[in-house]
Formats: C-alpha cells, structure tokens, sequence
C-alpha cells in the first residue's frame, strides 16, 4: 500500500509536473486549492491524532501500536509463523484440499487476490523512500516488521474465515465487521456492533483515498513521467471508464487479464531484481553488511540508528497492512471447513510482500549504487537539507527505484512504469472491493446500493488523478491506519478463540485427523 | 457378482456422443457392466481471480454443475438408462485428464473411452491435448475414438 512518505516524493514529482502548466491549470489549481482548505480544515485534527509521534521522539505512535500488536501475537502463538510456514506452502499447493470440493475458491487464489490488494506501490516506491532516508539499515527493521507482522495476518484472516456470513444464494461475505459483531457476542462482550460500524466507515474511507485516489494520482505520474505532461483528469477518466467495466458492468475478462499480467509483472520484478543481484553476487556480501550495520549504527543517516529503525517498521507496516483488517476481507471468501487453514495461508502473505520483494528493492537500490557514499569515511553523504542520502541523480521514491533497476537493465524503467500502473489497477480492484463490504454492511446488500457506492468509487478515480489533493489522501490514509486502530483492539479481545481454534487443528493434524489428498 | 466399469469422458460435443455409443456396443457384450459418464469442468486451482468472483464462486460452482448435469450429463444418462443400461452421471471440476484417470481409479474402471477432439489452440499443439496426456499418464487402458 501506499505511504505518506511515498506521497511526498510523489507529491513533489506531480507538482513538478503541474507547475510548468500552471497557467492552463489555474482553474484547477485553485478548486483543488479549495477543496483542501476545507479538508485540511476540517479533518487535520484526526491527521494529526492518527500520526501523532510519540511524546519526545519523531515516531508515530500507529506505528508502534501495529508493531507491539504483531509482537503479541507472535507470542501468544508461539511463533506460528515459524511452526506453521511449512504447512502453509502445502496448503496453497493444494495437498489437503478435498478433490470433492474441486471448482471453489482455492487457497492459492485467496492467497493470491489478498495479495494483488497489498504488493504495489509500496514495494517499489516506499522500500526507496525508507532506503533513501533511514539508509541499508531500514532494510533489517522492516524484515523483523514484516515477519512479526505474519502473526497479526494469522489472527485476522482466521477470524475472517470464521465468523463470515454465508447467504443463502451461496455468495460470502466476511471481515472484521463481522468478527466484531459475532465474534464479541459469542464472547458475551459489549462494544461489537459499534466497533464493527466504526471501522466500517473508516473502511470507506481508506478505500476511496489510499485505495483509490491516491493509485490514480501515482499512476498519472507514472504516465506523465513518460509521455510528458498531460491534463490528469484524462487518465482518471480512462481507469474510471475501465474500472466501470469492471465492477460496475461485470466485464470480467479486464479483470482476469489483470489479474494475471499482475502476478507476472510482480516475479518480472523480482527476477530482474535476481539478475541483478547475480551480476552483483560480490557485493552480496557487502550489502547484507551495510543492512546489520546501518540497522544498530545507522551509518551516519538522517536520524542514526533510530531513523533507521523507523523507516524500516514504517515501511512494513504500510506496505503489507498486517493488522489493517483489509486481507480479512479478501481472505474470507475461500472454501474450507478450518478456519485456521485460511489463517495459516496468510501468514505468507506479509512474507511474499515485505521479507521477499521490499527486500528485493532494498538490495538492489543499496548495491546499485545510487546512493552517495563517502569513500573516506564509508559513511553516506546527506543531501544539503540533511533530511535524506544524497542520491546520484537527486531523486526519491519511484525514481530512485528505477534508476537503481536501470543501473543493470537500461530499458527497466518503462516495464516499471507499466507495472506501477497495473498494481495501481490492480489496488483499485481490490479496494473497490473492501469499500464495498464495509458499505453493504452499513447501508445493507442489493444492486442498486452497491451501484451507489461503486459509481462513487469510479468518480474518485478521476478527482484522485486529476488533483494534487495532499489534504484529501493525508485523510484517507489516516483511514486506513484508523482501521487498523479498531481491527487490532477486536483482535485482542478475540484472540483467544484463535488459540482454540488452533490448537485443535494442529492437535488433529498430529493426529492424522486430518489428511492429506495428494501426495 | 462382479462387474466391469467403463469410464466415458462426455464434452457435449459429437466427438463425445461417439465414444458413449462405442461404450454402449462394448457394454452390451459384456456381462453386468457399467458405465460411468463422466463429465469435466475445465477448472485450476491456481488462476488468479478478482475478490467479487471468489466471493461468488460457490454460487457459480452450483450453477455450473446444474448446467452440465441439466444439459450434458442427464439427458445421456436417461437415454442410456432406457436403451436398459446400468449408467451412472458425474461432473466434476478440475482438469479433463486427471479427473478421468480418478474416476476410472475410484470406480476400478476396466477402460475409459474418449472420442478424439483435433487440436484447439496454441497449448495444445505444444502440450498435447487431453487425449494425449490421458494415454500418457492413465493408469488403466484407454480407448480413444477417432
């Protein structure tokens, strides 16, 4: 997912962008000026309570909120990651699904649509901002992030698959919503239905801002970095109009095209990433040094050893949205009479998201060598600001990526400029989704509700596109880590019906209970 | 008393009906011998789907079993069944090749019978099509009408 930190590099690259064209986006300029006055007026508040560093220090307290969470369920279930990782890949291989049940939802592709919503910008642009600001180091911090971060998967997506609500017509719908009301009424717990309804409306809004706007704005960069500068509202009516088709208008074979150039385009990235660590394979060595030791000494970047750290956690955090509540979601929809299979499955997916692609990134961007060094010293030359590493063509964030790939394949950058666009596609999908769920949960199911919410979603795509609206996506994207505020507080309460669940599966696994189909 | 079990593969198409009645000729020599006419979906677990088709995919699932039994599997069965043979209907999801061969395994089938379809598209004509991996990789003998 997206970052705030990746927004202000991008929100540096689009007003580069704007600002030659000033004159003919005067009108614009200032409606979009308007527009986050009012926002900035009156939601700055909850910007400012959701990001609000913690007395005395530059970090944000969201941060640690998912950080501890991620550490008490890694705890609490004895390192489950660790214990169940092997069972996971035999899960989404398929060896104890019952042939029988052939023809649904596999775990493999709940897996795999959970993980279209999370891999994205976050990976290739945000690894750059952390790696650019908090150097190497951040690389170790957002490993150790991303592997706690598979027990808050665990704990979620168990609960998603538990207490979803099948209908009649053989349709599901699950999620936190319907944990926090089912899940605290089972417990005999008060609170369910409120928590439930909160996060809902925060889940509207994180899908129409970091979901939605904020994708259409960077995929507009993407397109205009390329083609030259072009009015946005142009592109957010094109992935408005394909988004239509897709969600609106049912036009599934959009969809299924992406959803299978996406998945492509995320192993181009890492086997290109692989090459050029193999070309490189010398410097393997070095750069795993520079990681350990930037991560506890902090090489002289901005902010030592505790800039590092928060970047590192920062990054994790906001990429694979472990404790969020979205994947639960997504996840809830596969057919399996063990909840904790579901669970088990998505503990991978923090993995396949921030332990393998971010890291990617991060090797390659700190051997590539875009990053200025000191060669006296060994230590990295800040830029005049001091606010991050000098880079060696002055850019951050998507670009810094992309002139680190280009540093072994010269043409890279425009496979990455199309990828950025399909997974910003690809985000959209995914978030158009989880918006709607939180929406017929409030408002009730039906066609024309639905059509409602998604018509709103497809005209955000062109605000989203056409603006700058730094206030509005600041909001959104407090909406997003507000979700994870509600979703992680259920998850403490509902946690030990995890255990339960868990400790009988693996107990009937031991026993031979429950077996394997294929060999 | 024992019985033999012949495993015919059905698609709906020409190719299909030709190795029913091949199965049908061979059956009325044999003593109490059964027919299986089974029916495949062709389906992966290992797709890539948007999150609105896996929340209806069971729905589908339904709907598609209906669909292949309703205009496929049943009406064989039926005529089969007053031409007074012993026929059995099966549809199934997954992939046309392995599901036979379990079928005929599940069954203890003596021979599957297919008809033999030219082959679609660019797989195929790489990777060979069902029939070819069936004969390659079937664990009972198969028959492949032409």
């Amino acid at each position: 997912m997206n970052t705030r930190f990746v927004q202000a590099a991008a929100a540096a690259a689009t007003a580069a962008l704007f600002v030659p064209t000033a004159a003919a986006a005067q009108d614009a300029v200032s409606f979009d000026q308007k527009v986050n006055d009012i926002f900035a007026g009156s939601t700055g508040w909850f910007v400012n309570l959701i990001f609000a560093p913690l007395p005395g220090t530059a970090f944000p307290w969201i941060v640690l909120w998912l950080v501890v969470a991620a550490s008490v369920f890694t705890l609490y279930f004895g390192f489950i990651q660790v214990k169940a990782f092997g069972h996971a890949i035999s899960l989404v291989k398929g060896d104890y699904s019952d042939p029988n049940d052939a023809g649904e939802v596999s775990h493999f592709q709940a897996l795999t649509t959970a993980l279209s919503g999370t891999v994205g910008l976050g990976n290739i642009a945000g690894v750059a901002v952390a790696v650019g600001i908090g150097g190497p180091g951040a690389t170790f911090w957002m490993i150790l992030a991303g592997l706690l971060g598979m027990a808050s998967k665990f704990t979620e997506c168990t609960l998603g698959v538990k207490y979803r609500n099948e209908y009649p017509d053989g349709t599901v719908s699950g999620g936190p919503m319907y944990y926090m009301t089912k899940g605290f009424a089972e417990r005999g717990l008060p609170g369910g239905k409120v928590l439930a309804v909160v996060f809902a409306i925060f889940t509207i809004g994180g899908a129409l801002g970091g979901g939605n706007m904020f994708q259409a704005n960077q995929a507009h960069a993407q397109i205009a970095g390329i083609f030259g500068d072009f009015p946005g509202w142009i592109t957010g009516l094109v992935f408005a109009a394909v988004v239509f088709m897709v969600i609106v208008g049912g036009i599934k074979s959009i969809a299924r095209v992406t959803e299978k150039v996406v998945p492509f385009m995320g192993i181009m990235y890492v086997a290109a990433a692989l090459v050029i660590l193999a070309v490189n394979f010398d410097q393997i060595g070095w750069a795993f040094g520079q990681i350990f030791e930037g991560a506890f000494t902090g090489l002289g970047v901005a902010g030592g050893l505790v800039g590092a750290l928060i970047q590192g956690f920062k990054r994790a955090a906001f990429s694979n949205e472990a404790g969020v509540g979205s994947a639960a979601i997504a996840h809830s929809a596969v057919r399996t009479k063990e909840p904790v299979t579901e669970g088990v499955v998505s503990l991978l997916e923090p993995f396949i998201d921030t332990v393998v692609i971010c890291t990617m990134t991060a090797l390659v961007i700190t051997i590539s060598g875009v990053l200025v060094m000191d060669p006296a010293t060994g230590r990295f030359v800040l830029n005049e600001a001091g606010t991050m590493i000098q880079t060696v063509d002055g850019s951050s964030g998507v670009q810094l990526t992309s002139a680190a790939f280009a540093t072994g394949f010269s043409w890279f950058p425009y496979v990455l400029a199309i990828a950025v666009i399909l997974f910003a596609f690809s985000t959209m999908i995914s978030w158009s989704y989880y918006g709607l769920k939180a929406w017929t949960y409030l408002v009730g199911e039906g066609k024309a509700k639905e059509n409602v919410f998604k018509i709103i979603f497809c005209f955000f795509i062109i605000v989203g596109a056409a603006a700058n609206l730094g206030a509005v996506i600041d909001f959104s994207d407090a909406m997003i880590f507000a979700m994870a505020v509600v979703n992680i507080t259920a998850l403490y309460f509902l946690m030990p019906i995890v255990k339960r669940e868990m400790n009988s599966y693996f107990a009937r696994l031991k026993t031979g209970e429950i077996i394997k189909f294929a060999g | 008393m024992a019985h033999t079990t012949i495993v015919v593969g059905l698609d709906g198409s020409e190719a299909g009906a030709r190795a029913l009645s091949f199965a049908k000729t061979q059956a009325g020599r044999i003593e109490n011998c059964k027919i299986a006419l089974c029916y495949v979906i062709e389906w992966s677990p290992f797709t890539f789907q948007t999150p609105e088709e896996n929340d209806q995919r069971h729905k589908r699932r339904e709907e598609e079993l209906a669909l292949a039994h309703e205009r496929i599997v049943d009406p064989a069965v039926k005529a089969a069944k007053a031409e007074g043979f012993d026929v059995t209907g099966i549809v199934q999801h997954g992939d046309v090749a392995d599901i036979l061969e379990r079928v005929a395994v599940e069954h203890d089938a003596a021979q599957i019978v297919i008809g033999r379809i030219g082959a679609r598209g660019l797989r195929e004509r790489l990777f060979g099509g069902v029939s070819g991996r069936l004969v390659a990789t079937a664990t009972v003998p198969v028959t492949i009408i032409p």
